[in-house]
C-alpha cells in the first residue's frame, strides 16, 4: 500500500514537472504580463507593445532555426555571425535594388548553413565545433566585406523596417509567418518527422533508412537562412549595417529561447510555440528589469537563473 | 582489443577471417596517432619557418616576446579548458571569468598584493565550483550550465563596476604589478608562470590519480563509475580548475595592463576551445594533453601575427583564417580518430 502511494506520488510529481516544462514558459510570460500591467508605468500602450514585438522579432526568427538544429540534437553557434554576414552583403548589394540585396544576403546565410551541415553530416564533426568554426570565420568574412558601420539609405529597406499593416509591423508579421511555417514543417511534413527521428536516435534513423545526411544539411541550411533573414530585418529596423556588433551573443539568446520553451537539448522534440513564448519571455524579463530601473547587469544574471531553472525542470523529465 | 585477439588466436578458423583492420594498430593507424598527437606541432613549426622566411620582423626579440606575452593569458585559460574537455565537458564561462578575475584583482589590489591575487582565485574558483556542482550532481548539460555562468559572471562584473563605467587601477609599484609587468632573463613573468602551470598541469594529468580519473570519466563515464572512480568529484574538480585558471589569467592580465578592463574576454572561451581542439584533444573526451593546448595557442597567435605583419590584409582575415583552420583541424581529427577506433 505504501509503495503504491509512493508510486502514485511520483507519477503526480512527474506530471507536475512535465506540465511545468511544457507550460511553464507560458505561465512565466503570463506572470510577467500581469506584473507589468499592475506595477509598470506606461506598459499598457499600443506604442509599447509595438516596440516589444519589433524587438523580439529577429531573436524569434533566429530561435526558430536554432530549434530545428537542437531538435536534431545539434546546435548552431554561427547564427550571430550569419546575421553580421547578411547585413554586410545587404549593404554591398543594395545598389542592385533591395530585392536582389535581400536575396544575396539570404543566399550567404544558406551557404554558411550548407558548410555547417556538410561538416556535421558528411564529415562527422560535432555540431558545437563545426558551427564554432563558422562562427569565427563568418564574423571575419562579414568584416572583410564591410569593415565598419554603414548607413542603409534605401526607401524599400526603411519601409520594411518601420512599415506596418493595420498597425502590425512587417517585422512582426514576418516573424509570426515564419513561426507558423516552421511549426507546420515540424508537425505535418515528412521532413519534420525525419528531423525528429534523427534527433531521437541517429543510428536508429540511419537503420530505418532515413536520409540522415540530407536532412541534417537542410536543417543547418534553414538555420542559416533564418538567421540571414533576421539579419536583414534587424538592418532594416536600425537603417544601418553594423557587422561588428550585429548579432553578437544572438546564439545565446536563441538557445535560451528554445531551451526555456521546452525543447530538450537532447533532441527528438521541437516546440515552436514554446520557442515563441521563450523569446517573448526573455524580452519581457529584460523590459521589466529595465523599466524598474534595474541595471543591465541584473538582466544577465536573471537570464542565467532562468536558463538553469528551465534546464533543471527538463532534467527531471529526461531522467524519468 | 587484446583479449579479442587472443580468443581469436585460439580458434584457427577465425584467424583467417580477421582482416587487417581488426588486427590492431597497424602502420597506418600508428601514423594517424602520430598525426593526431604531433600534427599541430608540425604545423606550428612549418608556420614559423614560413613566417620567418617571409618577414624579417618575425624572428625579432620584440616580436617573439610580444607573441609569448599575448599567448600566455590565453594559454592559462586553455590549460583549465583542457581538463574540462578531457572529461568530455565544455566550459563557456571562461571568457567572463577572465574579465571578472581581472576586475576583481584590480579592485583587490588596493588592499595589497595578496588580496589582488587570491580574491580572483576565490571568486572564479567558486563560480567554477557552482558550475561543477550543477553539472555533476544535477546532471545538467555542461554547455548550458556554463553558458548561464557566462551570463551570470558578466552580470556580476557589470554590477561591481557600475555597469562597466568604473575602472579599477593597479598600483604599478606593487608586487602584484610585477607579476604582470616584470621580467626574468628577458622573458616576461607571465610567460614563466604559464610555463610553470603547464608543467604542473601535465604532471597532474599524466602522473596523478586525479589525472587518471579525468581520462577515465571522459573515456566512459559508466565504466569509470564501475571502476570506482569518483565521477562526480572529478567533474566538479575540473570545473574548479578551469575557473581558477581563468581567474588567474584574468588577474595576471590585469597586472600586465595595470587595470581591470571590463570589456575583455568576450569570445575568449571560443579561442580557448579552438586552441585545445587544435592541440589534439578530442571534444568527445577521454583523449588529450596539455602540451597540445599550448601548441594550439601558439599556432593561433602565429597566424594572427602573420596576418598583422602582412599589414595590407585586414585584421578581419585573422578570424576567417582561424575559423577555416579550426574547421580543417577538426575534420582531420575526426578522420584520424575514425581510423583509430572502430565506431
Amino acid at each position: 500500500m505504501t509503495e503504491l502511494t509512493l508510486a502514485q506520488g511520483r507519477v503526480d510529481r512527474d506530471r507536475l514537472l512535465r506540465l511545468l516544462q511544457e507550460y511553464g514558459v507560458y505561465a512565466g510570460v503570463a506572470a510577467l504580463l500581469v506584473f507589468n500591467f499592475a506595477f509598470t508605468d506606461h506598459f499598457v500602450s499600443a506604442e509599447n507593445f509595438r516596440t516589444q514585438a519589433v524587438q523580439v522579432a529577429p531573436v524569434l526568427i533566429v530561435a526558430l532555426g536554432m530549434a530545428l538544429a537542437i531538435g536534431t540534437e545539434g546546435v548552431d553557434l554561427s547564427v550571430g555571425s550569419v546575421m553580421a554576414l547578411s547585413t554586410s552583403l545587404l549593404s554591398l548589394y543594395l545598389g542592385y535594388g533591395p530585392w536582389a540585396a535581400v536575396l544575396v544576403a539570404v543566399a550567404g546565410g544558406i551557404l554558411i548553413g550548407l558548410a555547417n551541415g556538410t561538416l556535421v553530416a558528411h564529415l562527422g564533426v560535432q555540431p558545437i565545433v563545426a558551427t564554432l568554426a563558422l562562427m569565427v570565420a563568418g564574423r571575419g568574412l562579414a568584416l572583410v566585406l564591410l569593415p565598419q558601420l554603414k548607413d542603409v539609405r534605401d526607401p524599400g529597406m526603411t519601409a520594411l523596417g518601420s512599415g506596418d499593416v493595420l498597425g502590425v509591423p512587417y517585422l512582426v508579421l514576418i516573424a509570426v509567418g515564419l513561426a507558423l511555417l516552421v511549426a507546420f514543417v515540424v508537425r505535418r511534413t515528412t521532413f519534420g518527422r525525419q528531423l525528429l527521428a534523427i534527433g531521437d536516435s541517429r543510428p536508429a534513423a540511419r537503420l530505418a533508412g532515413l536520409p540522415v545526411r540530407r536532412v541534417l544539411i537542410v536543417v543547418y541550411a534553414c538555420s542559416g537562412a533564418l538567421a540571414a533573414v533576421a539579419g536583414v530585418l534587424a538592418t532594416a529596423r536600425l537603417t544601418a549595417s553594423d557587422p561588428t556588433s550585429l548579432g553578437t551573443l544572438m546564439e545565446l539568446s536563441a538557445i535560451t529561447a528554445v531551451v526555456v520553451g521546452g525543447t530538450p537539448l537532447s533532441g527528438g522534440r521541437v516546440r515552436i510555440g514554446g520557442t515563441v513564448a521563450g523569446a517573448v519571455l526573455i524580452q519581457l524579463l529584460t523590459t521589466t528589469l529595465v523599466k524598474h530601473d534595474l541595471p543591465p547587469s541584473w538582466t544577465q544574471m536573471a537570464q542565467a537563473v532562468v536558463i538553469v531553472g528551465a534546464v533543471y525542470a527538463a532534467r527531471e523529465r529526461g531522467k524519468r | 582489443m587484446t583479449t579479442e585477439t587472443t580468443e581469436a588466436d585460439m580458434q584457427p578458423d577465425a584467424v583467417q577471417q580477421i582482416t587487417d583492420e581488426e588486427r590492431g594498430p597497424g602502420r597506418a593507424d600508428r601514423f594517424s596517432a602520430l598525426a593526431q598527437q604531433h600534427g599541430a606541432l608540425v604545423t606550428l613549426l612549418v608556420a614559423m619557418v614560413v613566417a620567418s622566411l617571409s618577414f624579417d620582423t618575425f624572428l625579432t626579440g620584440d616580436n617573439l616576446e610580444n607573441m609569448a606575452l599575448s599567448s600566455a593569458f590565453l594559454a592559462v585559460v586553455a590549460l583549465g579548458m583542457t581538463f574540462v574537455i578531457v572529461t568530455g565537458g565544455i566550459d563557456l564561462s571562461v571568457g567572463s571569468l577572465f574579465a571578472l578575475g581581472g576586475v576583481v584583482a584590480a579592485w583587490g589590489s588596493q588592499y595589497g598584493s595578496a588580496v589582488a591575487l587570491l580574491l580572483p582565485l576565490a571568486v572564479c574558483g567558486l563560480i567554477g565550483l557552482v558550475n561543477g556542482l550543477l553539472i555533476a550532481r544535477s546532471g545538467l548539460a555542461p554547455f548550458i550550465v556554463t553558458l548561464a555562468a557566462m551570463l551570470g559572471a558578466r552580470g556580476i562584473l557589470l554590477a561591481i563596476t557600475d555597469e562597466g563605467s568604473r575602472t579599477y587601477l593597479v598600483d604599478k609599484d606593487s608586487f602584484f604589478a610585477t607579476l604582470g609587468q616584470g621580467s626574468l632573463l628577458a622573458i616576461g613573468v607571465p610567460v614563466w608562470i604559464t610555463v610553470a602551470l603547464f608543467v604542473l598541469g601535465a604532471v597532474v594529468l599524466r602522473r596523478t590519480r586525479f589525472g587518471q580519473y579525468v581520462y577515465a570519466v571522459g573515456g566512459n563515464e559508466d565504466a569509470a563509475a564501475l571502476m570506482g572512480a569518483p565521477v562526480a568529484r572529478t567533474k566538479i574538480a575540473v570545473y574548479v580548475v578551469s575557473g581558477l585558471c581563468a581567474g588567474l589569467a584574468g588577474a595576471l592580465n590585469a597586472a600586465w595592463l595595470l587595470s581591470g578592463v571590463t570589456i575583455l574576454g568576450t569570445g575568449m572561451e571560443l579561442e580557448a576551445i579552438a586552441a585545445v581542439v587544435i592541440g589534439g584533444t578530442l571534444l568527445s573526451g577521454g583523449f588529450g594533453f596539455v602540451s597540445g593546448s599550448i601548441v594550439g595557442v601558439l599556432l593561433l597567435k602565429v597566424i594572427q601575427n602573420v596576418i598583422n605583419q602582412i599589414g595590407s590584409l585586414d585584421s578581419a582575415y585573422q578570424q576567417v583564417v582561424s575559423g577555416a583552420f579550426l574547421a580543417v583541424v577538426v575534420v582531420a581529427q575526426t578522420w584520424l580518430g575514425r581510423r583509430r577506433r572502430v565506431l
